[in-house]
């Protein structure tokens, strides 16, 4: 029966990669970060991995990470067309 | 502290504005629920923002449902279940509109028929997915695309006609404290019946603020006491570590307001109105947490 339903299947990249929306990317200072977590916590698409890693294909470059991060170890640098 | 679990149930990624308090405020709740969980959306931003069909974003069941029915569904599905010995989690997270204002009847429905299911409202204080139009959820003060002047009317008290209900647990929460919101989350599915949880969501484009700042406009809506934090199990309740400070001694209204464009010019008669109602609520839920009325 659910063959007639209107139902969507989970899939990643269901709205596209989302990444190209961004027009500052965060750049990650890993002499400054001391792995507190906090920007992987507050990231509203889960785009940071746990080893800390900011998937680029995803991150919508909002700039939570950067401002929340206590050792000010992010910036945010403009992306080059 | 609780250990927050590694899953997300959200994958990569939605179509959500870039710093969606939303999506932060989902991640939590999810988490908390855990896969054996289905979601009720009635219409609001997470029914546009899970992806294009056939694809969705959310790796859990996604029942996407009208407007004002969303509880009703919730009741039904819950029933089912648990007629068939299921422990589903049956979870409403529906917008400020779809809560205010239209669903609030299917909601009172479902509070007093003791459904077992827990109803989050997520508040950006207006109708974000339609374009930012005023909700029976927007401060006074506020300009929305439907109130250019400012809105004249105060919020409605939603934590108030869910309270006259007498819900075994309820709470508020924010999105900028995600750890306090598992915990809630987790609180109330593990009680049986009706629990309601309410999240503040600072919304970027609708409130207009830079998307860097949802997280800590959070934090001064609850330092200011524009927000407070609390929990009401079987009617005792008890108001959270930070907003019990915060409300010894509220950070200046003005700090909370002055970085939304949403309130830019709002009137000395707005914000007095704004400061009353902030009072009013503090002095009702300070009495209660005292356990004096």
């Amino acid at each position: 029966m659910s063959g007639h339903l209107a139902m969507s299947r989970p899939k990643q990249g269901s709205s596209g990669k989302t990444g190209s929306w961004r027009v500052f990317r965060p750049v990650v200072d890993r002499e400054k970060c001391n792995a507190c977590g906090l920007c992987a916590m507050y990231c509203p698409d889960a785009a940071i991995s746990e080893d800390l890693e900011v998937d680029l294909d995803f991150c919508k470059g909002c700039g939570i990470c950067a401002r929340e991060c206590p050792k000010k170890a992010i910036s945010m640098e403009r992306e080059e067309k | 502290m609780t250990e927050i679990p590694k899953e997300e149930y959200i994958l990569k990624c939605t179509s959500a504005c870039a710093g969606c308090p939303s999506s932060i405020a989902l991640r939590y709740v999810l988490k908390a629920a855990g896969p054996e969980t289905v979601l009720v959306v009635p219409a609001c931003c997470t029914s546009v923002i899970q992806g294009a069909y056939p694809n969705t974003a959310m790796n859990v069941p996604v029942y996407n449902v009208a407007f004002a029915a969303a509880a009703a569904c919730a009741s039904g599905m819950s029933e089912a279940y648990r007629k068939a010995g299921r422990k589903t989690h049956v979870i409403v997270y529906a917008g400020d509109g779809g809560t205010v204002d239209i669903g609030i009847q299917a909601l009172s429905g479902a509070l007093e028929r003791e459904t077992d299911f827990l109803y989050i409202c997520y508040d950006n204080e207006a109708y974000g997915n339609t374009g930012m139009q005023r909700s029976g959820s927007t401060p006074a003060g506020a300009r929305t695309t439907t109130t250019p002047g400012g809105k004249i009317h105060a919020k409605k008290d939603l934590d108030g006609i869910v309270a006259a209900h007498n819900p075994p647990y309820m709470a508020t929460a924010c999105v900028a404290y995600p750890q306090d919101i598992f915990k809630k989350v987790r609180k109330a599915l593990s009680i049986r019946g009706p629990s309601f949880i309410h999240i503040l969501a600072p919304c970027p484009p609708g409130w207009r603020f830079s998307s860097d700042m949802t997280i800590e406009m959070g934090k001064l809506a609850v330092r200011s006491g524009m927000w407070i934090l609390y929990e009401r199990e079987h009617g005792k309740v008890s108001i959270n570590g930070v907003s019990k400070a915060a409300l010894k001694k509220p950070l200046p209204l003005e700090e909370y307001l002055a970085p939304q464009g949403r309130f830019k010019g709002i009137s000395q008669q707005a914000i007095d109105s704004l400061i009353s109602q902030r009072d009013r609520v503090a002095q009702r839920l300070l009495k209660e947490d005292e356990g004096i009325c």
